[in-house]
C-alpha cells in the first residue's frame, strides 16, 4: 500500500518568515525527495502526464528520482520543459499535473512540482552542464521580451542553431518572475540562473530596448531578421475607475511589485528606489499578484494586511499553496466585499476605503455566481495604503506600431493557438500577449509551440502564411 | 553604448551631458524622454530629451539636481557610461506647422523645450518664448533659445535680469499688449506650468504643458504617472507628457509629485554623496 499522506515540504515559520523576503517553502531534502518519490505508482497510463500542459514525463522522472539517478531526471524534465526550477515553484500544480494523478481518489496527489523543484534545485548545486553552444545555420529570429514564453522560444530556436536576439524594454530579463513574483516565492538568483543558460546557448539579450519604440518590428525586418517571435506578456495594469483611485497610498500591483521586485524597495535606502510602507494595507483582488501583493505588504512591516475580494472563497483564482500561505502569515480575507471609493485626508492621502458587502446572485457567462451589491451596506476600512490587484492586459505599443498585426478590442494580439502566427506574415507571438494573464507553463508552452512552428516556415519553402 | 561625450555645467545646479546612444538618437523626436539608472541600486529616473544628432548618434539631455539620482548622475563625468539608458518613450509633441508659438519654460524646463522651439523654427512657425528661472545665474540655454526664436524674453524672479516677475506674468503683459498668437507651449516646474494655463484659460489660448510625474518603468506598466485629464485617467509615459493644460487635474499633479518627499529626504542623507545642500 502507498503511503496516502505526502511528503511534507519543510517551511519557514509562518510568524518569522512574514517578516522576511527569504525564501518561504524551503525545499525537499534528498531523504524527502526520496521518500516522496517512493509514493508514486509509476503508472502505464499516467493522468499526471495528461495534466501537465507541456507533458513533463513525470513517472520517468520520478523513477529516476528513486534510483537516485538525479542528473538523468533533470535530463528528462528538461526535454519537455526548459525551466522547472521555476515551474517547480510556482506551477498551480493542484489544478494541473497533481489534478490528475491517481493517489488523488485515496490520498494525497505525488507532489510533483516539488520533486521537479528537486531536481532542478540538485542540478544547480552540482553544477549544470554548461550547453554547448550548436553550430549557427545561419539565419536570425529576433524575440520580443524576456519573460518566461519569450526565453523558452529563443532557447529553442538557439538549439536548432539560429542566431536569436531578445530584446527587452526593462533593464533586466525574466519577465514577470523577475519584476513580479516576490523573492520568497521565487529566488531572483533561480530566475538569473535559468537567463544564464539560455544565454550559453548562443542567445543574445538586448536589454533596454522598448520594441515599438527604440525599434520597430519593421525595423527588425530591415536588419536581417527572417521571423519575429512576440511575447511582450500582459503587463497593463487595470483600475477600476471608482474615485479617489489616484490618491497617494494607492498602488496598482505591477507598481508596488515593481518596486519591491524589481527595483529591491525592501531594501531602501541601500537601493535608491522607495515604496511606502503601510501599517494598514488593503489589496483589492484574489489572484497570485494579490496574495504576493498583500504578503509583500507584511513584509514591509504593515500591522495588518487585508484581501478584499468581491466573490467567494471558492472562486479565488490564485494558487491553493499560496491562499494557505498568506492566510498562515496573518493575512485578512474579506470576501464578497467590493471597493466603491477611496477616501482621503485634505492632504491628499488615503485613509480608508469604502466597500460594500455582495451577495452571490445568478451565474454569468464564466458560469460564476455574479456577485450583486447589497444595497445599504458599505462601510469603511481604515487603511493607508490601497494596491489594485484586478488584472492586467498587454501592452498595445507593439500592435499600434507593426502595420497588419491585429490585436483583440481587449489588447490581446490575435494568433493561431497552435502554431502563434498571427495576423502579420512572418510575426509569431504567444504567452501572455495572446492570452491575457494566465500562467508560466501556458506561456512556456507558447513559446515551444512557435519555435516549432518558425523552423517549419523557414526550412520550408515560406510560400504559405 | 550611453558614453558621456561632453558635459557643460550651465549653472551650478543644472548640467548638460551628450550620451551616444544610437538607438535613441535615431528615433528621437521633440517631446520625447529616456529613462536611465546611473548603478546597480539606483532608480529608474526620466529626462527630457533636450537636442538629439542623428549623424552623431548622440542624445543631450540636460538635468538640475534635485535629489539623489540626479545628484549621482551629475557625478558622472566625460568617458563614463551610464548604465542603463531607454527610449525615447512618450509620444511626440503634435507641433504646428504654421502660425505663432509662444514658448514658456521655466528654470530647467527650458531644455525640454529648446527642442520644440527648434522643429517650429525649422518649420517656418513664429516662435516668440519667454524664459525664466529665479535669478540671472539661472538662466540657461539662453543662445540655444535665441538662436530658434524670433523674439526671446527673459525674466527673474528677483528681476536681476530682465523683466521682473514670473514667466506667466510676462506672457500676461504680451498677451494684454495686444500679441497674437495661436497656440502656447509651457514647460517646467508644476506651479509655473499651472500659472501659465490660469494665465491663458481666460483667453481661450490652447496650452501645451508637458507633464513631468514620478515614473517607474516608462512603457505604461506601472501606473505610477498617473494624471487626470478631462476627468479621465492619463498614463503620463505612453499618453504624454504632452497634454492640454487646461484640462489638467493641477492640484492631484501637485499632491502625486510629493508621494516619496520624506524618503527622497531620507535617500540623500544615507548615501553620504555630498548632496543635502
Ligand atoms: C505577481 C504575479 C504572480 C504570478 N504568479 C504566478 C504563479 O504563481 N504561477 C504561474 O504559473 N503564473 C503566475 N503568474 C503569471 C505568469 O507570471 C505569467 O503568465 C507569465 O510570466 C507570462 O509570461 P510571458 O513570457 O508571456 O510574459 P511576461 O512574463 O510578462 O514577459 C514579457 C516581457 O516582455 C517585455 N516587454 C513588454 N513589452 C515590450 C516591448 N514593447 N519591447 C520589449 N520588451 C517588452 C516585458 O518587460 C517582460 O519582460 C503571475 C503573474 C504575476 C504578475
Ligand atoms: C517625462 C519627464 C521628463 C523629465 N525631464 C526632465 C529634464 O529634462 N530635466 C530635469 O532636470 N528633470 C526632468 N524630469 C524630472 C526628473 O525625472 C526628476 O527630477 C528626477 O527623477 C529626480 O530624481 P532624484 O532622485 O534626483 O530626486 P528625488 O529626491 O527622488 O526627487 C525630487 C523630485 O523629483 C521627482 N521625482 C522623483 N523620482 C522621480 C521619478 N522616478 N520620475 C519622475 N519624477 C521623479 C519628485 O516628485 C520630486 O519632486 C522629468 C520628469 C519626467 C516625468
Ligand atoms: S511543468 Fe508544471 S504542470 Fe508540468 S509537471 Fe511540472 S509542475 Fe506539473
Ligand atoms: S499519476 Fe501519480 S502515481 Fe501515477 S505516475 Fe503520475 S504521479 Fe505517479
Ligand atoms: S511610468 Fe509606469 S506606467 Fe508610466
Amino acid at each position: 500500500m502507498a503511503v496516502k499522506q505526502r511528503t511534507p515540504m519543510p517551511m519557514q515559520d509562518p510568524a518569522e518568515r512574514a517578516r522576511n523576503f527569504s525564501q518561504v517553502a524551503m525545499g525537499y531534502t534528498e531523504e524527502m525527495a526520496l521518500a516522496e518519490a517512493a509514493r508514486c505508482l509509476q503508472c502505464r497510463n499516467p493522468q499526471c502526464v495528461v495534466g501537465c500542459p507541456v507533458s513533463v514525463q513525470i513517472p520517468r522522472f520520478i523513477g529516476l528520482i528513486k534510483d537516485k539517478k538525479y542528473r538523468e531526471a533533470i535530463d528528462v524534465i528538461k526535454e519537455t520543459n526548459s525551466l522547472p526550477a521555476v515551474c517547480g515553484r510556482v506551477c498551480p500544480q493542484e489544478s494541473q499535473c497533481e489534478s490528475k494523478c491517481v493517489l488523488l481518489r485515496t490520498g494525497q496527489p505525488i507532489a510533483i512540482g516539488r520533486l521537479e523543484r528537486f531536481a532542478a534545485d540538485w542540478e544547480a548545486k552540482n553544477g549544470a552542464a554548461t550547453p554547448e553552444k550548436p553550430a549557427s545555420n545561419g539565419k536570425k529570429v529576433a524575440v520580443v521580451g524576456a519573460g518566461p514564453s519569450g526565453l523558452t522560444a529563443a532557447g529553442d530556436l538557439a538549439k536548432l542553431g539560429y542566431e536569436v536576439t531578445i530584446y527587452e524594454s526593462l533593464h533586466e530579463p525574466g519577465g514577470v518572475l523577475i519584476y513580479g513574483i516576490p523573492e520568497f516565492r521565487l529566488p531572483k538568483e533561480v530566475v538569473r540562473r535559468e537567463v544564464e543558460y539560455v544565454k550559453a546557448l548562443g542567445v543574445k539579450i538586448e536589454t533596454d530596448v522598448v520594441v515599438g519604440r527604440t525599434i520597430t518590428i519593421e525595423d527588425l525586418f530591415d536588419d536581417g531578421f527572417e521571423a519575429v517571435y512576440v511575447a511582450s506578456g500582459a503587463g497593463l495594469p487595470m483600475f477600476m475607475r471608482i474615485p479617489g483611485e489616484n490618491l497617494n497610498g494607492v498602488y496598482s500591483a505591477n507598481e508596488w511589485l515593481t518596486r519591491i521586485n524589481l527595483m529591491k524597495a525592501y531594501l531602501f535606502p541601500e537601493w535608491d528606489t522607495p515604496v511606502k510602507r503601510g501599517k494598514r494595507v488593503v489589496v483589492v483582488g484574489a489572484g497570485n499578484v494579490a496574495m504576493d501583493a498583500v504578503r509583500c505588504a507584511l513584509r514591509l512591516g504593515a500591522e495588518e494586511a487585508s484581501i478584499v475580494y468581491r466573490r467567494s472563497r471558492a472562486e479565488m483564482p490564485a494558487r491553493a499553496e499560496e491562499v494557505e500561505n498568506a492566510e498562515e502569515e496573518g493575512v485578512k480575507f474579506h470576501f464578497l466585499t467590493n471597493p466603491v471609493e477611496v477616501i482621503g485626508d485634505e492632504k491628499g492621502w488615503v485613509k480608508g476605503l469604502k466597500c460594500v458587502k455582495m451577495e452571490l446572485g445568478e451565474p454569468d457567462q464564466s458560469g460564476r455566481r455574479r456577485p450583486v451589491p447589497i444595497a445599504g451596506s458599505e462601510f469603511v476600512m481604515d487603511c493607508d495604503i490601497v494596491i489594485m490587484a484586478l488584472g492586467t492586459s498587454p501592452n498595445p505599443i507593439i500592435s499600434q506600431t507593426t502595420p497588419g498585426l491585429n490585436a483583440h478590442s481587449w489588447g490581446g494580439l490575435i494568433a493561431d493557438e497552435k502554431t502563434g502566427r498571427t495576423t502579420r506574415e512572418r510575426v509569431w507571438a504567444g504567452g501572455d500577449a495572446v492570452t491575457g494573464s494566465a500562467t508560466v507553463i501556458l506561456a512556456m508552452g507558447a513559446g515551444k509551440a512557435a519555435a516549432k512552428d518558425i523552423h517549419e516556415f523557414l526550412s520550408g519553402p515560406q510560400d504559405k502564411w | 553604448m550611453n558614453e558621456i561625450l561632453v558635459k557643460k555645467n550651465l549653472t551650478p545646479v543644472t548640467k548638460l551631458i551628450v550620451v551616444k546612444n544610437p538607438f535613441v538618437a535615431a528615433k528621437a523626436e521633440p517631446g520625447q524622454f529616456v529613462i536611465l539608472r546611473v548603478r546597480e541600486n539606483g532608480e529608474r529616473i526620466p529626462l527630457t530629451i533636450a537636442d538629439f544628432d542623428r549623424e552623431k548618434d548622440t542624445v543631450t539631455l540636460v538635468f538640475q539636481e534635485v535629489g539623489l539620482s540626479t545628484i549621482l548622475l551629475g557625478k558622472l563625468e566625460v568617458g563614463d557610461r551610464i548604465l542603463n539608458l531607454v527610449g525615447p518613450l512618450g509620444v511626440p509633441a503634435e507641433l504646428p506647422d504654421s502660425g505663432t508659438v509662444v514658448a514658456v519654460g521655466g528654470g530647467v524646463g527650458v531644455a525640454p523645450i529648446l527642442p520644440k522651439c527648434k522643429e517650429l523654427y525649422r518649420r517656418g512657425v513664429k516662435v516668440i518664448s519667454i524664459i525664466g528661472a529665479r535669478s540671472k545665474d539661472l538662466i540657461i540655454l539662453e543662445d540655444e533659445m535665441r538662436a530658434c526664436s524670433h523674439e526671446l524674453h527673459i525674466c527673474t524672479d528677483d528681476g536681476s535680469r530682465g523683466f521682473k516677475g514670473f514667466v506667466s506674468d510676462k506672457l500676461k503683459e504680451l498677451i494684454d499688449g495686444g500679441l497674437k498668437c495661436d497656440e502656447v507651449v509651457a514647460v517646467g516646474p508644476i506651479p509655473m506650468m499651472r500659472a501659465t494655463c490660469e494665465t491663458t484659460r481666460p483667453y481661450g489660448l490652447k496650452t501645451w504643458v508637458s507633464m513631468n510625474p514620478i515614473m517607474v518603468d516608462g512603457t505604461g506598466m506601472c501606473g505610477a504617472c498617473r494624471i487626470t485629464v478631462g476627468g479621465k485617467t492619463k498614463f503620463v509615459c505612453v499618453d504624454g507628457p504632452m497634454f492640454d493644460g487646461h484640462e489638467v487635474d493641477w492640484a492631484e499633479a501637485w499632491l502625486r509629485a510629493g508621494m516619496y518627499r520624506d524618503e527622497e529626504k531620507v535617500a540623500v542623507e544615507s548615501c553620504q554623496c555630498g548632496g543635502g545642500k
